[in-house]
């Protein structure tokens, strides 16, 4: 009943803040790794470049869906941003629905943007379907595919490490999150900056992908603080040996 | 077409998702649309293998650095996907391939994983210059001299080895708690968008 409840005061909060933020956007805190990915964007528009983005192998019959849906989200506007580029975007996946879904994206950012004859399908490629074979795959594409930023979000594990060695042996961008705790680890110490837990789900607001999308980061926000509140009470009430 | 697309997906994931609230009422038919998920990711898998081939052909077409890599992995694939469709993949043969070739191939890259990660956490410091960097590095170091297996047991004696990793994993167990309630968090939202349509990974958008 307790998660019915959270879930309907989420759904609530969201639908509230949403309409709120379309009628004033929301000053949104400095993100450095978003900062460098809106500049990123703009260099690969502007010399002729290419962006790599990877979305990681999250499968969307698994509970790790949710940040290859925050992949997507941000894929779907840089799509968009990028589409009349003279070297599209490449989306690279481990897992094939959501390579699947990539590419529908990728055509429907082209379609938005009045581009949709420059799309092709190769460009959103499933790269492998163990978590080696996914980053031996996508190393391919950071080496030879003129690259100038990748954007490694979604899940991923260790493997990730090899992704930003060969990014940093490129010289080029890296813009990394994922949400397992050891590949966040790894970009830490192989990012130049890293983000770090829930940031990963920021992608959309901070590349302007809607209202939804900054009242998602209030509402995140209210949720945290209930939670932290009601670890504190759970706390107290430990200490005073109420049973709970 | 793209409104039915988005009525379906929004009823399909709503239905799933109030199964397991109400899993009397709604289970059955839960359990049926996460079957149907199944059969689809599977399909996809081929379809994905296929974008796979795709992409290696077109590179040998266009001549790119690689491409040779690409005939490698076609070829392969054809082959292991021929004999897998006659022997099956319970094959003594079958299985060969995987021990003999895809186990190895990975455990190589894990050790090149391993070399890589001592080297990204050597240059951490020329790449960033913070407090969080330093902490990162001295309880990297310090947890990996505290499980070091030496000839003579822990290097600190059992108490204080127990003792110091018991400390360092009180902090990484709150920290790790509080990034996958974040993270978790994120989650939630990302799907309610998706369930009321405003996000449409489908192509609906």
């Amino acid at each position: 009943m307790l998660a019915l409840g959270l879930l309907a005061l989420t759904a609530i909060l969201l639908v509230g803040l949403t309409l709120l933020r379309r009628r004033s956007p929301a000053s949104l805190r400095l993100i450095e790794a978003y900062q460098r990915l809106n500049r990123s964007v703009g260099l690969a528009v502007e010399n002729g470049t290419r962006l790599h983005i990877s979305l990681g192998r999250g499968n969307f019959i698994s509970a790790r869906g949710g940040s290859a849906l925050a992949g997507l989200a941000m894929l779907r506007r840089l799509a968009e941003r990028t589409s009349l580029s003279d070297r599209p975007p490449i989306v690279t996946s481990g897992d094939a629905s959501l390579a699947i879904l990539s590419q529908d994206t990728l055509q429907s950012g082209y379609r938005a943007a009045g581009a949709e004859d420059q799309y092709r399908f190769t460009t959103g490629r499933l790269a492998g379907l163990t978590p080696f074979s996914y980053a031996a795959g996508t190393l391919s594409t950071i080496h030879d595919e003129n690259v100038s930023a990748n954007i490694v979000i979604g899940d991923l594990g260790t493997e990730s490490g090899l992704l930003a060695e060969a990014a940093d042996r490129e010289d080029t961008s890296l813009i990394a999150a994922s949400d397992d705790l050891s590949a966040q680890s790894v970009f830490f110490a192989s990012a130049q900056e890293p983000l770090i837990g829930e940031e990963l789900f920021a992608a959309g607001a901070y590349v302007g992908a809607g209202a939804s999308h900054e009242a998602s980061l209030h509402v995140e926000d209210i949720l945290r603080w209930l939670i932290i509140l009601a670890i504190l009470l759970g706390s107290l009430l430990k200490i005073v040996g109420a049973p709970i | 077409m793209r409104v039915v697309t988005a009525a379906f997906a929004i009823a399909a994931g709503a239905i799933v998702l109030l199964g397991y609230f109400f899993p009397d009422q709604l289970g059955s038919l839960r359990l049926l649309l996460l079957d149907w998920a199944v059969i689809i990711a599977g399909m996809a898998v081929l379809v994905g293998i296929y974008n796979l081939a795709a992409v290696q052909m077109e590179k040998i077409r266009a001549g790119q650095k690689g491409g040779v890599y690409g005939i490698l992995l076609v070829i392969s694939l054809l082959i292991t996907f021929g004999l897998g469709l006659i022997l099956g993949p319970e094959n003594e043969y079958m299985q060969l391939a995987m021990n003999a070739i895809v186990v190895p191939v990975e455990a190589s890259l894990m050790a090149i994983l391993a070399v890589t990660l001592i080297y990204a956490s050597i240059r951490l410091l020329r790449r960033r210059v913070d407090v969080m960097s330093v902490v990162f590095l001295v309880v990297a170091v310090l947890f990996l001299i505290l499980i070091m297996p030496t000839p003579f047991g822990p290097i600190l004696g059992d108490r204080v080895t127990q003792a110091a990793i018991d400390f360092l994993g009180m902090f990484s167990g709150g920290g790790a708690r509080g990034l996958l309630i974040g993270i978790a968090l994120g989650t939630l939202l990302t799907g309610l968008r998706v369930l009321f349509g405003v996000d449409r990974p489908y192509g609906g958008n």
